[in-house]
């Protein structure tokens, strides 16, 4: 027997994965037809904080015109949703870091464009962007999700080093905050690979991919700027290998490190340890660009194979548009992030202070979208295999670049021919 | 002759009966999805298993890009690296442990049962430990731990790729999983020896140890030598839950050490969700690893009877 049943399995497609998830799905949280209308299933990933679930139980049982059943999915729910949607077992609502590009082309998920015409101009244009495919709109933003840099005042200070504001003030600086315990900076345990993208581009005034669909980092600059963070890994000032990734602050917490690279969602609990001894700032800037913050949005989406478009989509717009007090509820209560709504931003007291002010003034100045929505996943393999090679291997940035360069043009000449 | 007929009809029902849901699955969920990862290989099968035959037919494109495409490539290389590491060492270590325990007098059964135990661990749970306690990046990591009794400074495991440190985090994990079930095989072969050809080999003054093992013990073992070999190698094949729990973060896989199924998982069935080119991978991994297990076999002469 040469081929075994894991190969198979990974190898021959989702018709596996689609049956076994219709199988176990067979909950799909679509029951037949309540008292209070069609019923609905809303899908949402695993927030982390305490409370969030309940909360978004409670919006759906407040809904009058469906029975909206939610459904909170633990693991790789990128991929779920992913295989879900080839299937008829998968939900009718769910929300969504994109939908994707290839969810889009494929008509996997409805034009929302209508739910939200009267109060665009109300989004930051950093994330409705990548939720925008040729002037139609296909996720409704949630909230707003950020990342930047945080720095331990009184390390700096013990140290001798100011808040670093460009990128290489803060290659010196991570190298003399590196002690024999404690290391200069964290970036996630890929060495920034995954954490940052297309960050340092920004930073550099370049960026992934321009708004018509044409490279955006091929330019002797952007070698430039990735060599400096191969300059970070080489002097051994990078955090690497620790129990927890970027996104969860417990490095920054348990003083591993003395800046980290995490999510807005962090601030809280850095707050509640720190107090006042931290600070935050954008992503330093390189040569001729500006900090930078990468910015992004998990969005609400109807799946094309809803039984019931308008009845889902009138719930979506529902929650998602008109409730304001349950997306302030929702952004603010649980986790720690921007409502989508600037008018809603802007009256929120929690983020009118401290730490909490600077990042959302940060948003808005610097906000890039993290995500672009010409950035296929292939791109972003490409590209993120070539940032490794770069920062780790200590690849020559030219070379490494001049590759990846060539293959995203391909991908994105794929994607503009259809 | 009815009575005969009866029989008949009767084991033949049973035949069904037994063997029927075993082919039903076996076609439900191993030809049905292998032939049709065949047929989306030769589509443009993007985010889709029902392409449109006439529109998204791409003919033999997704096996030119795939065998163009440096990381699949690189992937190969990466499963040879891995085999060169893992098949020699687990071999060596197993048969070790084999030897030695088959010389105890006493406890024998005990610590047969100890080397056996960690084939009953989970490599999802051990590629955990090994990366979160044994071998993770920072000070109070086990491995990091002893290196600072020395003086040394901590080292990050698996994000270091010069040296290729990441290489002994994958390859131990393997090694402490799987050498205890090779050891009950060798054991078995060793046991079948007969005990008669090593009075013999004692009368005509072969000296106990090196000699012994050499002429006698291991070729006595070839059948098993050779069963084991092959079942090391397709094991590694497979290899999938260590890399991928060992090395995948939420953002993707790095570009080092990812062998040929972690890569395909990434384009097939992650975010890629490019089903005809990630089925045209699968079909030329299929093909090479069939090459590879034929070649295997005829060179160790499998199947053929012992001299």
């Amino acid at each position: 027997m040469t081929i075994s049943r894991r190969h198979l399995l990974a190898a021959s497609s989702a018709t596996a994965a689609a049956g076994l998830l219709s199988a176990c799905g067979s909950n799909t949280g679509r029951s037949d037809g309540g008292s209070g209308g069609p019923a609905l299933s809303h899908w949402y990933h695993q927030y982390g904080e305490e409370g969030t679930e309940q909360a978004v139980r409670r919006y759906a049982k407040a809904y009058g015109k469906a029975e909206v059943s939610v459904q909170w999915r633990p693991g790789d729910y990128d991929r779920q949703t992913a295989a879900a949607l080839l299937t008829e077992s998968g939900p009718d609502v769910f929300e969504s870091p994109g939908p994707n590009l290839d969810q889009i082309r494929g008509k996997q998920v409805l034009d929302l464009t209508e739910l939200i015409e009267e109060v665009k101009d109300d989004y930051n244009p950093a994330v409705l962007a990548p939720k925008t495919h040729e002037g139609r709109i296909y996720g409704i933003p949630q909230v707003i999700d950020m990342q930047l840099l945080y720095y331990r005042k009184s390390l700096l200070a013990d140290a001798n080093v100011e808040p670093p504001r460009t990128l290489d003030e803060l290659v010196d600086a991570a190298k003399k905050l590196t002690t024999r315990d404690v290391k200069g900076l964290f970036l996630g345990n890929d060495a920034g690979v995954g954490a940052l993208g297309g960050t340092p581009l920004q930073a550099a005034g370049l960026e992934l991919v321009t708004d018509d669909g044409k490279v955006g980092f091929d330019d002797p600059a952007a070698a430039r700027t990735l060599g400096k963070i191969r300059q970070l890994y080489a002097d051994k000032s990078l955090l690497l290998g620790a129990p927890s990734d970027w996104s969860d602050p417990a490095a920054f917490l348990q003083g591993l490190t003395a800046m980290q690279w995490s999510g807005l969602w962090a601030l809280p609990a850095v707050q509640k340890k720190f107090g006042d001894d931290f600070g935050v700032l954008p992503f330093p800037k390189d040569g001729a660009g500006k900090p930078s913050v990468p910015v992004g949005a998990y969005g609400a989406a109807v799946s094309a194979k809803t039984r019931d478009k308008d009845a889902a989509k009138a719930y979506v717009k529902w929650l998602w548009v008109q409730q304001a007090a349950y997306q302030e509820d929702f952004a603010l209560s649980y986790g720690f992030h921007i409502p989508a709504r600037t008018s809603l931003a802007q009256k929120a007291d929690k983020l009118k202070e401290g730490a909490a002010a600077d990042a959302v003034r940060y948003a808005t100045e610097s906000g890039f979208p993290s995500q672009p929505l010409l950035w296929t996943p292939r791109n972003q393999t490409t590209y993120q295999d070539a940032l490794s090679r770069i920062i780790k291997d200590g690849a020559n940035p030219e070379s490494e670049l001049k590759q990846a360069v060539r293959k995203v043009r391909a991908e994105l000449d794929r994607v503009k021919s259809k | 002759m009815s009575d005969r007929n009866t029989q008949q009809r009767h084991r033949t029902l049973w035949f069904w009966v037994f063997v029927g849901p075993f082919a039903l699955g076996l076609g439900v969920f191993t030809y049905i999805p292998l032939l049709w990862s065949v047929y989306l290989s030769f589509f443009d099968a993007h985010n889709t298993v029902t392409p449109d035959p006439a529109r998204d037919f791409v003919g033999f494109d997704n096996y030119a890009q795939m065998l163009n495409d440096s990381a699949f490539t690189d992937s190969l290389l990466t499963f040879v690296v891995f085999s060169l590491f893992i098949v020699p060492a687990t071999f060596a270590l197993s048969l070790a442990l084999a030897l030695m325990v088959n010389r105890l007098r006493r406890a024998q059964a005990f610590f047969r049962s100890v080397f056996f135990l960690p084939a009953a661990c989970s490599y999802v749970v051990a590629a955990l430990i090994w990366k979160m306690s044994i071998f993770n990046g920072v000070r109070f990591g086990l491995a990091n731990t002893l290196l600072g009794y020395v003086d040394a400074d901590s080292v990050a495991w698996l994000s270091t790729t010069d040296p290729p440190w990441h290489w002994l985090v994958i390859v131990t994990v393997r090694l402490w999983l799987q050498a205890g079930f090779f050891m009950i095989l060798f054991l078995a072969g060793l046991q079948r020896i007969n005990p008669q050809l090593y009075e013999a080999a004692a009368v005509d003054g072969a000296k106990p140890g090196w000699q012994v093992f050499r002429h006698i013990t291991f070729p006595q073992l070839r059948a098993t030598s050779v069963a084991v070999t092959l079942l090391l190698v397709i094991n590694a094949f497979q290899a999938f839950d260590e890399f991928y729990n060992l090395l995948a973060d939420s953002r993707g896989y790095p570009p080092y050490a990812r062998p040929p199924l972690v890569y395909l998982y990434y384009t097939a069935l992650g975010q890629g969700q490019n089903l005809g080119l990630g089925s045209a991978g699968a079909v030329i991994l299929a093909v090479l690893i069939a090459v590879v297990t034929i070649g295997q076999a005829r060179w160790f002469g499998l199947g053929r009877k012992d001299a």
